[in-house]
């Protein structure tokens, strides 16, 4: 146990390989992970409670907790959780247990376990799958099946009515996310997250901006973050599926919505931002010690917490929009947009881009995804121009952000 | 060794649960017990080699299917669904089939295929496999799109979803008041 | 070091459970679910003479993944057209689904 090694091995993050040099048994390095990174997400979470508050505090122009803890009241989310475990356990008459008891369980299970194949840093991830974006997909949607057991099981007519919503949304939210997570798979040739990051000399999202604006705004609804967060809103169907639940299983829902839209920022870096990469010095070495991987992980978190901010910063800006609007938006315009994106991006790829350098596809593809997106926008503002009651127009703002109900009461342009 | 007992283990449980399916009284514990003899049907493909397949499983079956059984249950509720009887006249018969069924198949494969087999390649899975293994997504995926292999029955799939599709929002759609849900 | 026969038995198993579901049970949906597992129990059975006998060879998994996209569709018009006849009928219960015309 050379204390020195140990420690070299955990600032070059590959504490793995030391423990495998010293002769631990797979099963223990795994083990030791796991916990790792579990222990990680959930103590992560307070401090995204508290950072949540206080930047949407200050884009409210107001100061934010600043109580407990210190002039910036750092252990609010302590004193936040204190207060769940102290609350009362009710319990209402006639819930069936185990859908009742299990949801809160299980929506936190199925928020850790798509950690496993972030790669946080080079050599530093929980598995290599080469499914890893399909098994992203596979997990997001079991965590659909707890809203049905938490909604049922409240024996409560408005959680169901709540439950029946959240599927509707998350479901739906599902189909553009899937196909605009279709373009840079395509695009990397893998479905392996560590393929993917590889993959990003130039990021994706420089390359597929579109892609990565659809699979952004589906995110923001399969997390059921504001402008999508009906789900949960205090003042929506009296809070959703979740107000039969008091206490530390509420802080469970609670706790698995902010490490759902942590795992977002996350996942968006990989795909989209080029994850650990930081212009080639997460392969730097200083002589005979790898500094690479630390570096990796900085931008990583860096990155993360950009995203993250954008989050925050969209939940303080926008407001909620209704169910049906939500569902028109998905159906009539996310789902044909994505469909008509992959098909172009592939396209693109396979018939003129074949042998090209990466340089030239970059700018190709990101041509083509500005001139689907500027279409996209003409043909909505053709059908809005014409006075007609377009579908789309008249339930939500375009991409510019105008509505254009105004304009239909005014004649043509 | 503990490949044998983590299969058994997981057989046993799947297996409990698809009884509990078929037998259970009140409707949805039955489709949450479906999803879990789905999940344990996805740990076996696992096991299999086939991740991809598990994924899809868990994606199609458990994420989809489930819940849309589930809706399916909540909306065709009566109010007296809670003292109905589950099984029909003819339960008897058909535990006798199906047990017949069970034993009739079981010996079959146990003649070809024995639980002790001499031929190596039975006996456990070939061990050369885990490139080949990784590498039968990219396999799969060039068959479904080669025109040497299964690129027709992947287009029919493809018109056949999207006739179910179309089809089923048709059939269920309330024919008096125009409204959508 | 698992035998192929295990894996079989136990999709045969989990077929004869489904069949019995599909015999027995009065209601419509619940019968539905038996045809669930019915499908699973043959997916699996593709899966494993695809790992043990041909796994260089996508055969199998194709067939495998055909059979999971045609459940799919039958589980969705099988449950649209459930709640068709629940409209109709007001019943889900088989056996009293017994004529064509009310």
């Amino acid at each position: 146990m050379d204390i020195m090694e140990m420690l070299k091995s955990v600032l070059e993050l590959n504490l793995s390989g030391y423990l495998e040099s010293i002769g631990a048994a797979p099963w223990v390095i795994n083990l030791i992970g796991v916990l790792n990174l579990a222990t990680a997400c959930m103590l992560i979470v307070i401090f995204l409670i508290w950072l949540e508050r206080k930047v949407i505090a200050r884009m409210q122009d107001r100061i934010g907790p600043n109580r407990v803890g210190g002039k910036y009241g750092l252990l609010q989310s302590v004193a936040d959780a204190t207060k769940l475990l102290s609350k009362e356990l009710i319990t209402p008459a006639g819930v069936d247990w185990l859908p009742y008891n299990l949801a809160p369980i299980l929506i936190v299970v199925a928020s850790l376990l798509t950690w496993a194949v972030i790669p946080l840093a080079p050599g530093v991830i929980g598995v290599d799958l080469n499914i890893a974006v399909f098994f992203v997909l596979a997990i997001s949607s079991i965590s659909v099946v707890t809203f049905l057991l938490a909604g049922w099981g409240s024996n409560n007519k408005y959680a169901l009515l709540g439950a029946f919503r959240a599927v509707a949304q998350m479901v739906s939210y599902e189909v553009p996310m899937i196909v605009a997570l279709l373009i840079p798979i395509l695009l990397a040739r893998s479905m392996s997250t560590v393929d993917i990051v590889e993959a990003q000399g130039i990021p994706f999202i420089i390359v597929v901006p579109l892609s990565a604006l659809i699979f952004f705004i589906s995110a923001l609804a399969e997390t059921g973050r504001t402008p999508f967060d009906l789900l949960e809103a205090d003042s929506e169907i009296v809070a959703g599926f979740h107000i039969e639940y008091s206490g530390m299983k509420f802080a469970m829902f609670f706790l698995a919505e902010f490490l759902g839209t942590l795992f977002m920022s996350a996942f968006f870096v990989v795909i989209y931002l080029g994850g650990y990469r930081f212009f080639g010095l997460e392969e730097a070495m200083i002589g005979d010690f790898h500094i690479g991987p630390m570096i990796g992980f900085i931008a990583f978190a860096t990155k993360v917490f950009l995203v993250y901010f954008v989050f925050i910063w969209i939940r303080a800006t926008l407001p909620r929009v209704r169910i049906d609007q939500l569902l028109n938006f998905n159906w009539k315009f996310l789902v044909p947009l994505s469909l008509v994106l992959l098909l172009t991006v592939a396209v693109m790829d396979k018939l003129f881009l074949a042998d090209a350098s990466t340089l030239t596809k970059a700018v190709v593809l990101m041509v083509t995804n500005i001139v689907v997106g500027w279409i996209t926008i003409e043909l909505l503002r053709w059908r809005n121009r014409d006075g007609e009651t377009a579908v789309i127009s008249e339930s939500v703002d375009d991409a510019h952000g105008h509505n254009h109900d105004a304009h239909e009461a005014v004649a043509t342009h | 060794m503990f490949e044998q007992v983590f299969f058994i283990f997981v057989a046993v449980v799947t297996l409990g649960f698809a009884l509990i399916v078929v037998t259970n009284k009140n409707l949805f514990h039955a489709a949450l017990a479906l999803m879990v003899t789905f999940l344990g049907v996805a740990i076996t493909y696992v096991t299999l080699g086939a991740g991809f397949l598990a994924m899809a499983q868990l994606l199609v079956y458990i994420g989809a299917i489930s819940i849309l059984i589930i809706f399916g249950i909540m909306m065709t509720r009566r109010m007296m669904s809670a003292d109905e009887e589950p099984f029909n006249s003819q339960a008897g018969l058909s535990l006798f089939t199906a047990v017949a069924f069970f034993l009739l198949v079981a010996y079959v494969f146990i003649t070809y295929w024995p639980t002790t087999p001499a031929d190596a390649m039975l006996a456990q899975m070939t061990p050369v496999d885990p490139a080949i293994l990784n590498n039968s997504v990219v396999a799969l995926g060039q068959a479904f799109v080669s025109p040497n292999a299964y690129v027709l029955p992947f287009e029919i799939a493809s018109v056949m979803l999207l006739a179910a599709l179309v089809g089923s929002i048709f059939i269920a759609k309330p024919r008096i008041q125009e409204d959508e849900a | 070091m698992i035998p192929m026969s295990w894996y079989l038995l136990f999709a045969a198993a989990l077929f004869a459970i489904g069949l019995y579901g599909v015999m027995a049970r009065r209601n419509t949906v619940a019968i539905l679910m038996s045809v669930e597992l019915l499908l699973n129990a043959v997916n699996i059975n593709l899966i494993t003479f695809w790992r043990y006998l041909t796994p260089d060879r996508s055969v199998g998994l194709a067939w495998a993944v055909f059979v999971l996209a045609v459940a799919a569709a039958e589980a969705a018009v099988g449950l649209a057209l459930i709640i068709s006849v629940y409209r109709n009928r007001d019943s889900v219960v088989a056996e009293e689904l017994d004529v064509l015309r009310n």
